[in-house]
């Protein structure tokens, strides 16, 4: 891959030129200056709010700049929509993936393509590119039953199909397995190779120094450095984006582990819900002073642990689940709470805080029992709004008081105030889903801090997570969970990032002889 | 012939004419629906597709007026519910509700000057030969257009919803609005022309009671149909066949019951009025047990507002 072009190139595949964008109340994007040449593969980086996934809805039309030009090959243009962006012959690939459900590949792939022509001869079509490029896909399948991992493949092959001179990727890996992201780095090293340029946005560093020949970084909606990062070390590139130093999480060594403070046995779900995964037979114990971290890709049963040892989710048999040794399986979350539980859900909108209600009226939802901030049935404001501001103060919430709303705060703020909210109130057992997803470095770093501290002061603290490093940051121990089912957990120093994105991927069918498995697998 | 047997047969067509005004309303509304509109109003439309088509029945003297009247009254009505709920992102529970009052006063006001007038029905089909065929002759070929309009319309649904491009692209508005968006689709257009659609068949409904099923006006002549319709569809867990089967059921326990009050059973009359809505209702519940598959059907974006911008 080459890094700069020739003197005598050809114009660049793209370029934009003093780009702008304003939202009320915010600048977007600020006289953004970007140049892809072709056949590259360029990084965006920057932190969430940075502006990244604005410019890139701005390069496939899906928003309009208020100011500034778009050169496609040397040629000034307007993108009016997506139709438009595809003409040029540019491609996306959503973070949230843009897919429905209930349509089969096939008919998701139809829709994002101009002439589709009849279905069957574009189902050959999508075996025909699927195989070249070593994306397995079957045309004929229901999106709802696809893995993650697929149902990205459906979007990039949907992308493929219209023979692409610009691919963006935002995000891509963030929801794949190590072995998965490899795979797809393949891909679209491939790609490149071909002639096709890519615009690969992402926060994880290390992914990027390893694909990427060239890096843009934006912040605050500016452009505020290039490089190349091959050149660069991780830790320079987040200081790039984050404009600081970036602390990281001291981890003291673990002292001896207590009792079991939730211990889940045989613990099955059965469901209507077609999208929903059950779970079969978990069982595990997080006993207090350690981090129990649960890997595995969404949609593997995380959502229906998290409600079923939350209390969301009532379970028939009591005994499943057992928080301070109390069978607490047919309990509701206000009665776990009383037994010293305390959580924190993925959703942070909508599952963690009310999105119009005050920070102090959030906090009030779940500390009322424990910080007593309601007595004889009438709420006591004033200790709320006490109560609230020593959560903001106590872990840096960057927001203008108890009195904003909750959906006012940016990710990472949010995050750090539902945690320090759970965590003032000294859980005996603390259960956190996906503390630090889409929360910027230095957030990150803060959540990771607290928890590990929360750890060593004596609490049980059950972490859920997609992100491998944070888990290897945080766990004591790591189980994997996938298709529900619940691996046996492995002390976190005695394990690899690539063994436990096998497991991942589904190799522990036989528990007892893993280290068998996977030697063969590899 | 047994007296018995010489019954079922305008048992059979009558039950085809009482299935006909649910059939429209409730495939338009299927179409809406699959698109992710929830539209409540469908009692109001028809009211003012019935009215409006008589009116100009009346008036012009001509049936073919009268229909092009109901659908273009029907997507009228419809429209204000579009921009209300599509264009100002009004709460589509609420505007639905407050279409259906609007539409009962509104039809009945214009009704006003229309009431007690007769009119003379809309002409039947006649085949030598066939439509004289024992039991179900005049089922099969003694009816009228829009009784063959209405059955026709469940296979041309079906084939616009599962085989054509705009109906997987109506599919993937109301499964997910937001991707559908991400993909550059038009989908305020898109659904406000299903509410168009769907006013129009609920007016064509409307229309087939106050021309033809009892050519006269008479005001609420709907008589909770429009509810019924709304049912069928998410009991027929959004399905045109299913739709079909749930009106003829309506249809036929209706002309049952009517044929056993005849009868003079014992039953006290508004009883068995009740029966044909209680049947459908317990019918389509039992068919609709599968949450599963009513959960793969059922559009995932039914009744959430889109703004493009949010």
């Amino acid at each position: 891959m080459e890094s700069s072009p020739p003197a005598d190139a050809p114009p660049p595949r793209l370029e934009l030129r003093g780009i702008t964008k304003r939202f009320p109340g915010c600048l977007a994007n600020d006289h953004v200056n970007l140049v892809l040449q072709g056949g590259e593969i360029h990084a965006l980086l920057g932190e969430n709010g940075a502006g990244k996934s604005t410019l890139v809805k701005m390069i496939y039309g899906v928003l309009h700049p208020d100011s500034g030009s778009l050169l496609w090959q040397g040629q000034e243009v307007r993108v009016p929509d997506p139709a438009g962006a595809r003409r040029l012959g540019i491609g996306m690939v959503f973070q949230h993936f843009s897919l429905f459900d209930t349509l089969t590949v096939t008919e998701n792939i139809a829709l994002g393509l101009d002439n589709p022509g009849p279905m069957a001869a574009l189902a050959n079509r999508i075996r025909t590119v699927s195989e070249r490029y070593g994306l397995a896909l079957d045309p004929d399948r229901h999106v709802f039953h696809l893995s993650v991992g697929e149902r990205q493949r459906v979007e990039i092959v949907r992308c493929l199909l219209q023979d692409p001179k610009l691919l963006i990727m935002d995000e891509p890996t963030s929801v794949l397995t190590p072995q998965e992201a490899t795979k797809l780095f393949e891909t679209l090293r491939r790609l490149a190779a071909e002639g096709c340029t890519i615009l690969y946005i992402s926060h994880k560093l290390e992914e990027i120094r390893a694909l990427c020949s060239r890096a843009t970084v934006l912040r605050g909606g500016r452009v505020v450095g290039a490089c190349d990062p091959r050149q660069e070390t991780a830790r320079g590139l987040a200081e790039m984006m984050i404009g600081s130093e970036l602390s990281t999480p001291e981890r003291p060594p673990q002292g001896a582990t207590g009792a079991a403070r939730l211990s889940v046995r045989n613990l099955s779900t059965s469901s209507d819900n077609p999208f929903a995964t059950n779970l079969k037979e978990v069982t595990f114990e997080v006993r207090a002073g350690e981090i129990l971290g649960i890997a595995g890709v969404a949609g593997n049963g995380q959502a229906e642990l998290m409600a079923a040892l939350s209390g969301e989710a009532l379970i028939a048999d009591p005994a499943a689940v057992r928080i301070e040794g109390v069978p607490s399986g047919h309990l509701g979350p206000r009665a776990r709470r009383a037994l010293g539980l305390a959580f924190v859900p993925e959703e942070r909108l909508g599952r963690g805080t009310v999105p119009e209600l005050s920070l102090s009226d959030n906090a009030l939802l779940s500390g009322y029992a424990s910080e007593t901030l309601v007595t004889g049935g009438m709420v006591r404001f004033a200790k709320a709004r006490a109560y609230a501001e020593t959560i903001i103060k106590g872990f840096n919430v960057v927001t203008h008081g108890h009195k904003a709303e909750a959906r006012s705060l940016s990710g990472g703020n949010l995050q750090k105030f539902i945690i320090g909210r759970e965590i003032l109130q000294r859980p005996k057992l603390l259960i956190v889903g996906q503390p630090t997803w889409g929360v910027d470095a230095g957030a990150a770093a803060a959540i990771h801090q607290a928890l590990i501290g929360l750890a060593r002061s004596g609490a049980a603290v059950l972490v859920i997570s997609q992100d491998l490093d944070e888990l290897f940051v945080l766990s004591d121990r790591i189980s994997v969970l996938f298709h529900g089912r619940l691996s046996d957990s492995r002390p976190t120093h005695e394990t690899s990032v690539e063994r436990i994105g096998l497991l991942m991927g589904g190799l522990f069918a036989t528990p007892p002889d893993e280290d068998g498995e996977i030697a063969r697998a590899l | 012939m047994s007296a018995e047997l010489s019954l079922i047969g305008p048992i059979l067509a009558a039950m085809l004419a009482a299935a006909t005004p649910l059939l429209f309303a409730a495939l338009g509304e299927l179409v809406v629906e699959k698109s992710g509109v929830l539209n409540l109003g469908v009692e109001g439309m028809m009211l003012v597709g019935a009215v409006c088509g008589f009116a100009v029945t009346v008036k012009t003297g001509s049936a073919p007026m009268g229909l092009l009247a109901a659908a273009t009254a029907g997507a009228a009505t419809a429209a204000l519910f579009g921009l209300l709920t599509l264009g100002l992102l009004a709460n589509q529970v609420a505007t639905g509700l407050a279409l259906t009052l609007f539409g009962v006063g509104l039809s009945a006001l214009i009704g006003q000057a229309f009431v007690g007038i007769p009119l003379k029905g809309l002409p039947k089909l006649n085949i030598p030969g066939l439509t004289d065929l024992p039991v179900i002759g005049q089922a099969l070929f003694g009816q009228d257009l829009l009784v063959y309009l209405a059955i026709l319309a469940v296979p041309l649904v079906h084939l616009f919803l599962y085989r054509t491009r705009a109906g997987l692209v109506l599919r993937a508005v109301g499964e997910n609005h937001a991707a559908a968006h991400a993909l550059g689709y038009k989908v305020i257009r898109i659904r406000f022309l299903a509410v168009l659609f769907g006013g129009a068949m609920s007016g064509l409904g409307g229309a087939f009671l106050s021309m033809d099923y009892t050519p006269m006006w008479a005001e609420n002549m709907t008589a909770g149909r429009g509810w019924i319709a709304l049912a069928l569809v998410v009991f027929a867990t959004w399905k045109p066949l299913r739709v079909m089967l749930g009106a003829w059921l309506f249809g036929g326990v209706t002309i049952a019951q009517l044929h056993v009050q005849g009868l003079g059973v014992g039953v006290p009359s508004q009883l068995l009025s009740m029966l044909p809505y209680l049947a459908t209702v317990l019918v389509l519940v039992l068919i609709s047990r599968d949450v599963a598959r009513t959960r793969l059907n059922a559009p995932a974006c039914l009744g959430k507002l889109f703004h493009p911008d949010a």
